[in-house]
C-alpha cells in the first residue's frame, strides 16, 4: 500500500470507532481495540517508509521519520491503553456514558495522530489544541468535585499557554515576510529553509515563545502545574494517554522549533534554555516523588520528570544525545502506560487513590503487583530495562560536552534520588501489612495483557537495542542537523 | 509590508483601531461587571473585524472580507452570546471575590504595556522598521496579551477566565491582521473555528463546574494540591 493510503487508514480507524460509539452503542470498547489494532502496524508501516520527509494531500500533512516515531509512540499507547479500557471501565458506575468515553477516546487518539503530521505550522498548533479541548471531557469524565476541578485547570492553563506559542508562530511567520515577502505558507520545510534568512530577533523570539508555549502541554516545569491534576482525575487508560502520548505530540514541535534555530546556526543557546526547563522538570519531578500520597500524582510526576529527561537528550543534542531522547520516548511511553495500568488496578482494588491504604501487595493484588513492581524499578532508570539504556545515552551525550557536564552530573544525582523515592513508595505498599483484605475487584484478563506487553517489550528493548533503530534515529539525528 | 506603505488616513485609522481595542482591554480590567467584560470583548471583536476589512482593501487582500465577516458574526456576536447565556445560567453578575482591586489592576495594566513598548521598540530596532503603525501594532499586540494573563491571574470566576483566553487570543489576531496580512486564509478561519469549539467547552464544563463543586469561583478550586 502507498503511504496516502497508510495515512488514510490511520486517521480513519480512530474515526470509525468514533462513529460506531455514537450510532451502535454497544461493543464500543471492541470497536475502540479493533481501530487500536489496526493503527499500530500501520504506524510501524509509515515509519518505516518514511525515508525522506513528505507531503501528502494537497501539502496538508507532513511524514518524516521524527513524526512517524511520534506516531509509533502513539499508536503504541493507544493500543495498551485500549485494552486496558475494557478492563477498567466494566467497574464504573454510570454505563450509560460509556458510548461517549469511547467516542472522545477514540477522537482524543484520532487528535493525537493528526496533530504531529500536521504540515503548517499553524495547523500543528491547531491540532495540539484539538488534543486539549477532547482531552478535557475525558479528564472531568469522572465528574466528581476534583475531576471537574482537574478538567477546569487543565483547559484553563493549557488553553492560555498555548496561546502564547500562536504569538510566536505568528512572529516567526512575520520573520518569514522578510524573506519571501508577505504571502507564504508557513510548513516545516519552509520554516527550516528560511530560519537563517529572517531576523535573528524574530526567530529568537518566535523560539522562546513556542518553546513556553508548547512546554506548558509537554509539562515542562515550571508549566507543569495542570499536569499532577489532569492526569490523577483522568480515568486510568486516559491518564496513560495523557502521560504516554500526548506529551510527546506537544514535545515533536519542541524540537522541530528547536531544528530551525540549529538550521540558523545560533549556536548553543537554545539548547541551553531547553536544558534549563529540562532541569527544573528532574528538580521539581524529584521533589514531588519524594513527598507523595496519590499514587496516580506519583506516576503524574514521574511523567514531568521524564519529559525533562527528554528534554535534556534533546537539549544537549549530538547524534547521541538525540538517540537516548527518541528512545527515551518510546520506553516511556510503554513505561507508563504499564504504571497507570497497574495504578488504575490498584485504584479499582483498595477504592482509593491514597498509597497510605495501599498495603500488602502481594497478597492483596497477587501476581499483578509483582509485574507493577518491575514496571517501577524500570521507571527509575535500572537495569535491564530499556529506560537505562535511553537515560545512559543521555547521560553520555551531557558528558561529551564541558558545557554541558554539570547539567549531566546533577541529572545523575536526581536519578540517584528519584530512584530511592520512587522506590521506597512501593517498598512500603509491599511490605506492610494490610489491616483488612480489600474488597475491590481484581485486576482481569485485559489488565494482565497489556502490562505483560509493556513490560517484556521493555525488557527486549533494555537487552537488545534494535539496530533499525538505530538507523531510524541516526537519520533523523541528521536531519535534525545534529552533528559529532 | 503592507504597513511600511501606508497612506497616512489609513495608518491614522490603523492606529486608532488599535488603541481602542487596548482601551477595551482596560474596561475589562477596570470593571467589577461580567456583563462589562462582555460587551468589551464583543466591541473588541469588532474592532477587529473593521480592521480586518480596512487590511483587505488597502493591500488587496479580498479574503480578508471573508475574515472580517466571520470574526463580526463568530467573535463579535456568537461568543457573547453564549458569554451572556451562560451568565444568565449562573446567576452571577460581577466578580465577588477580587484579588486585587480594579483600580490596582489598572495600574497593573499601565505597567505592562510600558513593558510591551519597551519589548516592541527593541523588536522594531532589531528588524530596521521603526514605522509608527508597526511598533504600534507590536505594542497593542503584547499588551493585550499581557493584560490577558493579569486577568487570568486576578479574576476567579469562571466566566472571567474564560474572556480572559479569549482577551489573549484577540491581541494576536489583532497583531497579526496588521504584520502578516498574507497568513494563510485556511489557519484564521480553522482558528475562527477553533474557538468556537473552546467556547462550547467551557460552556459545557461551567455546567458541570456548577453541578460538581458548586460554585463557578476557581477559590472554590483547591482540593488538588501536592
Amino acid at each position: 500500500m502507498d503511504t496516502s493510503a497508510l495515512i488514510v487508514v490511520l486517521l480513519a480507524a480512530p474515526l470509525f470507532a468514533v462513529v460506531w460509539s455514537l450510532l451502535v452503542r454497544r461493543l464500543m470498547g471492541w470497536a475502540n481495540l479493533l481501530a487500536s489494532l489496526v493503527c499500530l502496524p500501520v504506524s510501524i508501516a509509515l515509519l518505516a517508509g518514511a525515508d525522506r520527509p513528505r507531503q501528502f494531500f494537497d501539502r496538508l500533512l507532513y511524514l518524516d521519520r521524527l513524526g512517524a516515531w511520534v506516531l509509533l509512540c502513539t499508536a503504541v499507547v493507544y493500543l495498551l491503553s485500549s485494552m486496558f479500557a475494557l478492563d477498567y471501565m466494566r467497574h464504573g458506575e454510570d454505563t450509560g456514558r460509556l458510548p461517549n468515553f469511547y467516542a472522545l477516546f477514540a477522537l482524543f487518539a484520532w487528535t493525537m495522530f493528526a496533530a504531529p503530521m500536521a504540515n503548517m505550522v499553524g495547523v500543528y498548533w491547531i491540532g495540539i489544541e484539538l488534543t486539549t479541548l477532547v482531552s478535557t471531557f475525558l479528564v472531568g469524565y469522572e465528574r466528581s468535585a476534583e475531576s471537574m476541578e482537574a478538567a477546569w485547570k487543565y483547559i484553563i492553563i493549557v488553553s492560555g499557554g498555548i496561546s502564547i506559542a500562536l504569538l510566536g508562530t505568528v512572529l516567526l511567520y512575520w520573520g518569514g515576510t522578510f524573506v519571501l515577502g508577505p504571502t507564504y505558507t508557513l510548513d516545516w520545510g519552509t520554516l527550516d529553509a528560511i530560519a537563517p534568512r529572517m531576523p535573528t530577533a524574530l526567530l529568537q523570539m518566535g523560539f522562546l515563545l513556542s518553546l513556553v508555549g508548547y512546554g506548558v502541554k509537554v509539562g515542562l516545569a515550571p508549566m507543569h502545574t495542570w499536569l499532577p491534576d489532569a492526569h490523577s482525575e483522568a480515568p486510568a487508560p486516559v491518564s496513560a494517554m495523557l502521560s504516554g502520548a500526548l506529551l510527546n505530540c506537544a514535545m515533536l514541535g519542541i524540537v522541530r522549533f528547536l531544528a530551525a534555530t540549529d538550521a540558523a546556526g545560533h549556536g548553543a543557546w537554545p539548547h541551553r534554555v531547553l536544558i534549563a526547563l529540562g532541569m527544573a522538570s528532574l528538580i521539581l519531578g524529584a521533589l514531588f516523588i519524594l513527598r507523595q500520597r496519590g499514587v496516580k500524582r506519583l506516576m503524574a510526576y514521574s511523567s514531568v520528570e521524564h519529559m525533562g529527561v527528554v528534554a535534556l537528550g534533546f537539549g544537549f543534542g549530538g547524534v547521541l544525545g538525540v538517540f537516548g531522547a527518541l528512545y527515551h520516548m518510546l520506553n516511556h511511553s510503554l513505561n507508563k502506560t504499564a504504571l497507570f495500568i497497574g495504578a488504575g488496578s490498584a485504584v479499582h482494588r483498595f477504592g482509593s487513590h491514597d498509597m497510605t491504604r495501599m498495603r500488602a501487595l502481594p497478597r492483596t493484588m497477587p501476581g499483578f503487583a509483582w509485574l507493577w513492581l518491575a514496571g517501577a524499578v524500570a521507571i527509575t532508570g535500572a537495569p535491564p530495562f530499556g529506560l537505562f539504556r535511553s537515560e545512559l545515552a543521555v547521560l553520555l551525550a551531557g558528558l561529551q560536552d564541558s558545557g554541558t557536564r554539570w547539567a549531566a552530573v546533577l541529572f545523575l544525582l536526581l536519578l540517584i534520588v528519584i530512584f530511592v523515592g520512587f522506590l521506597n513508595h512501593f517498598r512500603i505498599m509491599f511490605t506492610r501489612a494490610t489491616p483488612a483484605m480489600p474488597t475491590g475487584p481484581l485486576p482481569g484478563v485485559l489488565a494482565w495483557l497489556p502490562m505483560l506487553l509493556a513490560v517484556a517489550a521493555l525488557l527486549v528493548f533494555g537487552l537488545w537495542w534494535p539496530p533499525l533503530f538505530s538507523r531510524w534515529f541516526g537519520q533523523i539525528a541528521h536531519a535534525l542537523g545534529a552533528t559529532s | 509590508m503592507l504597513a511600511l506603505h501606508l497612506n497616512p488616513v489609513l495608518a491614522s485609522i490603523f492606529s486608532l483601531i488599535a488603541i481602542s481595542a487596548l482601551v477595551l482591554a482596560f474596561v475589562m480590567l477596570g470593571s467589577r461587571w461580567l456583563k462589562d467584560y462582555m460587551l468589551a470583548f464583543a466591541a473588541q471583536s469588532w474592532l477587529i473585524a473593521i480592521l480586518s476589512a480596512l487590511v483587505g482593501y488597502a493591500g488587496g487582500y479580498t479574503e480578508l472580507y471573508f475574515v472580517a465577516l466571520l470574526t463580526a458574526l463568530f467573535r463579535g456576536l456568537v461568543l457573547p452570546l453564549m458569554l451572556l447565556w451562560i451568565l444568565n445560567r449562573l446567576h452571577v453578575n460581577r466578580e465577588l471575590h477580587e484579588i486585587v482591586r480594579p483600580s490596582t489592576a489598572m495600574v497593573m495594566g499601565a505597567a505592562l504595556v510600558i513593558f510591551a513598548v519597551v519589548v516592541a521598540y527593541r523588536i522594531g530596532e532589531a528588524v530596521h522598521i521603526e514605522t509608527r503603525t508597526v511598533i504600534l501594532a507590536l505594542t497593542v499586540m503584547l499588551s493585550i496579551k499581557l493584560i490577558g494573563f493579569l486577568m487570568l491571574a486576578i479574576r476567579r470566576e469562571a466566566i472571567s477566565s474564560i474572556l480572559g483566553i479569549l482577551l489573549l487570543e484577540n491581541g494576536v489576531f489583532l497583531g497579526s491582521q496588521i504584520l502578516v496580512p498574507g497568513m494563510p486564509l485556511m489557519i484564521e478561519l480553522v482558528l475562527l473555528f477553533d474557538l468556537l469549539v473552546a467556547v462550547t467547552c467551557f460552556a459545557v464544563l461551567v455546567r458541570y463546574l456548577l453541578s460538581a463543586v458548586g460554585a463557578t469561583g476557581s477559590q472554590a478550586l483547591q482540593k488538588l494540591v501536592g
